[in-house]
């Protein structure tokens, strides 16, 4: 099960803080992962769970405190932002409101075709050909080329903004909650495209989103975080369906589903996270967590995989863990087969 | 025994100046005493204008142009602002989905609660500090003493809505208006608080209209389910069968976009 690829994307360690108020709140506290080519990886979690900071981290778009990021095998950490540009086209993103997103004094044309005159030799001709292009495969209408972004619905704008994060054939798109400000009959519309732009065009995304059921309908593998750590990671089924982790346990109990003929969602977590500004000691979890015990309040909790599911692994003093250490010196936990 | 609120035929239109509006066309349904019933529908298909209507809350340019509001049966259509502001607050409560607008950031939550309370119950100050205490209690925050006296940027998300449940329901309300009260919310958070409402409309036998765009808050917590689409109910009914037996499209199309698992094809 294991993969001897190489990630496309690997992030080591990362931790970031921000200075605040005398004080440092410690966004992201030492989370590892890996992302290979063409597949999905979910990062779920509360706000404050740290993970927009873990995104605009891989992205460039804030400066880390310490670890590495590793891009299609180089070192990006510490890219400084002319060399950054340049990896850029192969490294795109997708953000939650496209109303936000989108210059509104620009055509969406133009806005699709920016990417096209920064990263690629293409004339103007070139050009406008492949913005409509571009158009067909994000299934909008080519009529809409000259129109601005606020004469588009939500899910036409969003669609706007997928055409231009793939206009440069990327590696990577970073997609922020892509369909957290659409209309729910919209979401499952950008839900498909996406997915079916990845049969297509191959290429990898990081989904940061706290929304399960997008979360589920797209990722072959989850990472669970909570107050800036990996609480639980693992291929999607094994973590949505095997769930380990007291907090995921609870983040799926709770959730509110449509469907009134299964359970009615239990509170099993107590409480609200807490500030990043004042970490408790031990772990994160322990003063919500229904199985904290003396020990959760005073030893953090280290990821390792479950005992009988070695690709899936959780923080968690109260499970069944083994400390695995591979040559690159952290866990294996995603396998190579993670559509399944 | 009739209904608590009978709405009949509402329409209510915007008058601006690119032409009419027309936000309810035709909205006619009712809430029994002791129920909760769900408003099903996605931003500007009418569910906000449903609650400013009974409210009475509705501004220039817009207002009511046909239609009856009847609460308790008395028609809120025709009712003077005098009148209304006698029923905001004191006979329909109203909660909003950001703690963070609807509450005062320069008075503690306290004293909020008290000038509420003292607009609509004759009360010594005393008296109503007593039954905010008791009210911020029944919500399920703890140390009220404290929290009383703390300012709202104090409050967590999720005990910021719990204040703002409390003040809903501190002057025992027949009719609680909950407008999008989890959207806010972390989802750890969001079954804590339609449980509280759950439990406070049972224990005080009044009734609610829950207001959201998302299925699954009335999935578990509304008896009726009412689905709205462009200033129209398109579908309503006991909730199991709007969920799992929808007649509309787009009640069919608002389901397949909500259930969790995997979709067609992956």
């Amino acid at each position: 099960m294991r993969s001897s690829a190489i990630p496309l994307l690997e992030v080591r360690d990362l931790i970031k803080t921000f200075p605040a108020h005398g004080g440092v709140v410690h966004a992201v506290n030492g989370v590892s992962f890996g992302l290979e080519a063409g597949s999905t990886l979910g990062l779920v979690g509360e706000s404050g769970s740290g993970k927009t900071t873990v995104a605009r981290c891989v992205t460039r778009l804030t400066n880390v405190s310490s670890g590495q990021i590793v891009f299609d095998g180089q070192d990006i950490t510490h890219l400084d932002r002319g060399a950054f540009r340049r990896l850029r086209a192969r490294m795109q993103m997708v953000f939650q409101d496209p109303a936000d997103s989108l210059n509104p004094r620009m055509r969406v044309g133009a806005i699709v075709a920016e990417p096209l005159m920064f990263f690629t030799p293409l004339s103007k001709d070139e050009r406008l050909r492949k913005v409509r292009a571009l158009f067909a495969q994000v299934q909008l209408d080519e009529d809409l080329i000259d129109r601005y972004p606020r004469q588009l619905s939500g899910g036409q704008q969003q669609r706007v903004a997928i055409a231009r994060a793939i206009a440069t054939d990327p590696a990577l798109v970073v997609l922020d909650e892509p369909t957290s400000a659409l209309d729910v009959s919209v979401r499952r519309g950008i839900v498909d495209l996406l997915r079916s732009l990845q049969e297509r065009l191959g290429m990898a995304y990081l989904l940061i989103s706290h929304d399960l059921t997008t979360v589920e309908w797209m990722s072959g593998s989850i990472a669970v975080m909570y107050l800036g750590r990996v609480a639980e990671i693992g291929k999607a089924r094994d973590v949505l369906a095997e769930a380990s982790h007291p907090y995921t346990e609870g983040l799926l109990a709770s959730r509110l589903t449509a469907d009134p003929r299964l359970p009615p969602p239990e509170a099993l977590l107590v409480g609200e996270i807490p500030s990043a500004f004042n970490l408790p000691p031990g772990c994160p979890l322990h003063g919500r967590c229904p199985e904290a015990v003396e020990e959760c309040r005073l030893t953090l909790p280290v990821l390792q995989p479950l005992k009988l599911a070695p690709t899936h692994a959780v923080a968690c003093l109260r499970r069944d863990t083994v400390a695995v250490v591979t040559e690159s010196g952290r866990p294996e936990l995603i396998g190579e087969d993670q559509r399944g | 025994m009739t209904a608590l609120l009978s709405v009949e035929d509402l329409r209510t239109s915007f008058f601006t100046r690119k032409g009419v509006v027309s936000a309810l066309r035709g909205v006619s349904f009712e809430i029994g005493r002791g129920e909760i019933v769900g408003l099903v529908g996605e931003s500007g298909s009418g569910k906000s204008v449903t609650a400013a209507s009974i409210l009475g809350l509705v501004r220039p340019p817009g207002r009511i142009v046909g239609g009856r509001i009847l609460f308790d049966g008395r028609d809120l259509v025709t009712s003077s602002e005098r009148e209304m502001r006698h029923i905001r607050g004191r006979q329909i409560g109203l909660v909003l989905q950001s703690p963070r607008t609807a509450l005062n950031p320069l008075l503690s939550v306290g004293d909020q609660m008290v000038n509420i309370y003292r607009a609509h119950v004759r009360a010594s100050r005393q008296e109503a500090w007593a039954a905010c205490l008791a009210m911020l209690e029944a919500v399920g925050l703890s140390d009220v003493e404290r929290r009383a006296r703390s300012y709202p940027n104090q409050f967590s998300g999720g005990s910021a809505q719990r204040v703002l449940i409390a003040i809903a329901l501190l002057c025992n309300p027949k009719l609680l208006l909950a407008d999008e009260p989890t959207t806010a919310l972390d989802v750890t958070i969001q079954a804590q608080i339609l449980r509280l409402l759950q439990d406070s409309i049972a224990r005080t036998g009044s009734s609610a209209l829950l207001i959201t765009h998302d299925l699954g808050a009335v999935a578990h917590f509304a008896q009726r389910t009412m689905v709205m689409y462009r200033g129209e109910i398109v579908e309503q009914g006991p909730t199991l069968s709007v969920i799992t037996d929808p007649q509309h499209p787009y009640t069919a199309a608002l389901v397949a976009a909500s259930l969790p698992g995997t979709p067609p094809g992956h």
